[in-house]
């Protein structure tokens, strides 16, 4: 049973109150680091823990406040950036839902650290139930002296706003979420300026993951040190993972990044294995814009490792023959799913979500989408397939924000390693309208190459 | 001198330049000129703003600076880059960058409808260049292309919006220019399309300036639509004594004969205009009598409008009537005492353009007149074939 730092009270009742949260240890962190602690050493606590951002780039979070400029006079700005629209992510989603305060709490802790008076919570706009669940928290809050003019009598002032967006995934960007809190377009912008020098309203602005700002609290109660040796390597601490797919216990995880992708997959504590006794066919690790993987090099890298749930193990291998650890959301696939159809519904939902703003994502991911259709709907040539490669290799790495990557690469991965199957689409026209490819051989042992 | 800045010194494509700092990557190719300097679509130098969204002008940056000599991992964007000390940039040399560029146009036409023969920017359409330059002689697109509903922009500017490649810049200069901006981009991704929110016209002093700053012809001058094509028409300098003050009455008048066709603001070599003028000396102005004539504008020799096929120095006799004999054009066109295929009743010289199918619809007459049906070539129009 691995260590809980952020669900271990998830089930308590009532814990969405004020109250019980209070209970059960909760606004400790605060408490001690407004009392004793400078904004420096809290900094320092986050960098010492090693916590890395759980929103998908995996940066570390203490250096990327450390980057955050402090100019004389000007304001700074802490932004959660709660706009989880990752298809497979709903990690998030069950903290703000069930654990608000802890939000709070971290996001206070951290703006305190940052010096931010005035601190956002830019949440996507389905999430429509949650607004009044956060903002009845922060009323909580506030009326027990959390929140507000001189906190615990340090003389920090810090306000908390929720900010709803209106349904977009690029909103998750972090350049677009400030673009959108800004009441305007939600477009990317151009980097540099990095938000950390001219974010929200041209002033310094630091934009963390709900799950890494709510992180926050069990490391300062802890302590950093304590929080860096929890899991393994530069992974540390807990990760939530939001699985689902054709598993038995679909659902949030707190995993402590140390179990192999196997027993996370096949374990009763987790996902209980796949749902009526299917077998493994592929599995897309950490939401879906990272590449998918097929059963063989999910389980084992291609050194014959076992692969663990972590930052290091699921990238072993590059993006030819690994993954990446992305936003936690697993979706396992069994062998009754069609690749070509999974990468078609992924396609039009990045051709959906596109900004519009520069060429190559814009036009590209309507034509994958297109040819994609053309593919799984019996369509489709021998062509196609080279097509769709040279398309998301022009898109990749040549627009503004990641959304062009995070487009290309299902793409790209999917046609790596399940070109067969599109090319059983092609060449079976008939049949792909009625059956699927099945499993074929991607669960079965892969050859580990001797060294020379 | 203690006080002098600092100049660093850039190397685009094995040529060094010394550059002010805060200059970007494509102001100092363009100080080198030639085909050093990456085209730009997006990017316009009195646009505060603009750039880095076409992805055309993409560069790849070999080494950094002199200070961390790494190479930058991803192409960049050379509009929105600026220059440090030692910095070493490939444009035409690097294979990553004209196959990225190829890339970028061949997704920037596959939406494109391709009607330069019916399209008035034709002759001095950045796309076209951009094309010629870097574009395939055939498409990989085998889809039916991109229609919007249609917009009217008002009086004086048409909205071509299957042409648009969405660089924003006539977003930039409503904002920039004109006291209030009453068009903008409305939706997302594939289907984000430039429009007024609530049907507007385009009207407030200096939105003509976006006709110019338009790289294709998403937005074509109304008063000079299908009157002419460029390369017929002469350019000459000329200005006047506006009244408005932030009008610099300083144009091109393009001359066919002894009528002026169209106003517009000077050019420089990149296409950008020099000085903004207002709606009144664009739209009204086009008698030369309204202007003092500078001489002839000195246009660059690659462009198709340097040809010289300035034709007719006179204006051209209308001899039709002459040829008919004084009857009326129509009746050339009255088939119907031997077919009864089209009805009579529908007056065909009072259909604009040529006549459609849709024209002789037996329940639904577009328009009794036929006016309203419109020009059947006009791309904007949805259930218009779209592959030319």
């Amino acid at each position: 049973m691995g260590r809980k730092l952020l669900l271990d009270k998830a089930n308590v009742p009532g814990i969405r109150g004020y109250e019980v949260y209070r209970r059960e240890g909760g606004y400790a962190a605060a408490e001690k680091a407004l009392k004793n602690m400078t904004p420096d050493q809290v900094t320092d606590e986050v960098k010492k823990s090693g916590l890395r951002g759980r929103g998908g780039a995996g940066f570390p979070t203490g250096m990327k406040w450390s980057f955050l400029a402090k100019p004389e006079g000007v304001p700074r700005h802490l932004v959660c950036n709660a706009d989880e629209s990752e298809p497979g992510t709903f990690k998030d989603r069950y903290l703000m839902e069930f654990l608000p305060h802890l939000l709070i709490e971290g996001l206070l802790v951290s703006s305190y650290a940052l010096g931010s008076k005035a601190t956002y919570i830019y949440i996507r706009g389905e999430y429509a139930w949650i607004p009044d669940i956060l903002e009845q928290a922060i009323a909580e809050a506030k009326a027990n002296g959390w929140l507000g003019k001189n906190i615990l009598g340090t003389g920090f002032d810090c306000e908390i706003y929720v900010h709803r967006g209106a349904g977009a995934y690029i909103c998750g960007e972090e350049t677009a979420l400030i673009e959108s809190l800004e009441g305007k377009r939600g477009n990317p912008r151009i980097k540099p300026p990095f938000p950390a020098v001219k974010g929200v309203w041209d002033r310094p602005t630091v934009v963390n993951n709900v799950e890494t700002l709510a992180a926050v609290v069990p490391i300062l109660n802890i302590g950093g040190e304590e929080y860096a040796k929890i899991g393994v390597g530069k992974s540390t601490g807990t990760k939530l993972i939001s699985a689902c797919g054709n598993i038995n216990k679909p659902g949030v995880f707190e995993i402590d990044m140390t179990i192999s992708v196997e027993e996370f997959i096949y374990s009763d504590e987790y996902c209980g294995g796949i749902a009526n006794g299917k077998r493994l066919k592929a599995c897309i690790p950490g939401g879906s814009s990272v590449p998918i993987l097929p059963a063989n090099l999910l389980l084992k890298t291609v050194k014959g490792e076992t692969r663990k749930m972590n930052y290091e193990s699921l990238s072993d291998g590059g993006f030819p023959k690994g993954s990446m650890m992305g936003s936690g959301g697993f979706i396992v696939l069994d062998e009754d799913q069609c690749v070509v159809k999974h990468t078609l519904t992924l396609a039009r939902f990045y051709r959906h979500e596109s900004c519009g703003q520069c060429s190559p994502c814009r036009e590209g991911t309507g034509w994958m989408e297109k040819i994609l259709k053309n593919i799984e709907t019996g369509k489709g040539k021998k062509s196609d397939i080279d097509l769709l490669w040279d398309i998301q290799r022009k898109i990749e790495g040549n627009t503004i924000c990641p959304l062009g990557d995070a487009a290309a690469w299902p793409v790209a991965a999917a046609i790596r390693h399940f070109r067969d199957e599109f090319e059983w689409h092609v060449d079976n026209p008939q049949e792909c309208l009625v059956r699927n490819y099945g499993l074929a051989h991607y669960a079965d042992p892969l050859e580990v190459v001797t060294p020379a | 001198m203690a006080d002098e800045k600092k100049l660093l010194k850039v190397t685009i494509d094995n040529i060094t330049v010394e550059v002010e700092p805060g200059t970007s990557i494509l102001q100092a190719a363009r100080r080198i000129g030639g085909d050093v300097a990456p085209p730009a679509m997006c990017y316009y130098s009195k646009l505060k703003g603009s750039g880095g969204k076409c992805r055309t002008c993409l560069v790849e940056v070999a080494a950094g600076s002199t200070a961390d000599p790494r190479p930058m991992p991803k192409l960049v964007a050379s509009c929105r880059t600026n220059v440090m000390d030692g910095m070493v940039v490939k444009n035409i040399t690097s294979e990553k960058v004209i196959d990225a560029r190829n890339g970028v146009v061949e997704m920037l036409l596959i939406n494109h409808p391709l009607d330069c023969p019916i399209c008035d920017q034709a002759g001095e359409c950045h796309l076209q260049d951009l094309s010629y330059e870097n574009g395939k002689p055939g498409t990989r697109y085998e889809f039916s292309r991109r229609t919007f509903e249609k917009h009217d922009l008002g009086p004086y500017i048409q909205l071509h919006m299957t042409r648009c490649i969405l660089c924003y810049r006539c977003v930039f200069t409503a904002d920039q220019l004109t006291e209030k901006r009453v068009h903008g981009v409305l939706d997302r991704g594939d289907h984000s399309e430039i429009a007024t929110f609530i049907q507007q016209s385009l009207d407030n002093d200096f939105i003509g300036n976006i006709i110019d700053v338009c790289p294709v012809g998403a937005l074509t001058d109304k008063t000079f639509r299908f009157k002419n094509r460029v390369w017929f028409l002469k350019p000459v300098d000329a200005h006047r004594d506006c009244k408005n003050p932030k009008c610099s009455g300083k144009v091109n008048l393009w001359y066919r004969g002894a009528e002026v066709f169209r106003v517009t603001a000077r050019k420089d070599e990149w296409g950008e205009v020099t000085s903004w003028i207002c709606n009144e000396c664009r739209f009204e102005k086009k008698d030369t009598a309204d202007w003092t004539i500078e001489g002839p504008t000195k246009v660059s020799r690659h462009s198709v409008i340097s040809q010289g096929h300035y034709v007719g120095v006179e204006r051209p006799q209308e001899v039709l009537y002459d040829v008919l004999d004084g009857r009326k054009p129509k009746l050339l066109m009255d088939i119907h005492s031997i077919s009864e295929v089209n009805r009579p009743e529908i007056d065909l010289s009072k259909i604009q353009g040529p006549a459609h199918s849709t024209n002789f619809e037996p329940h639904e007459p577009r328009g009794t007149t036929g006016v309203e049906a419109g020009n059947p070539w006009d791309s904007d129009k949805k259930g218009v074939p779209d592959k030319y």
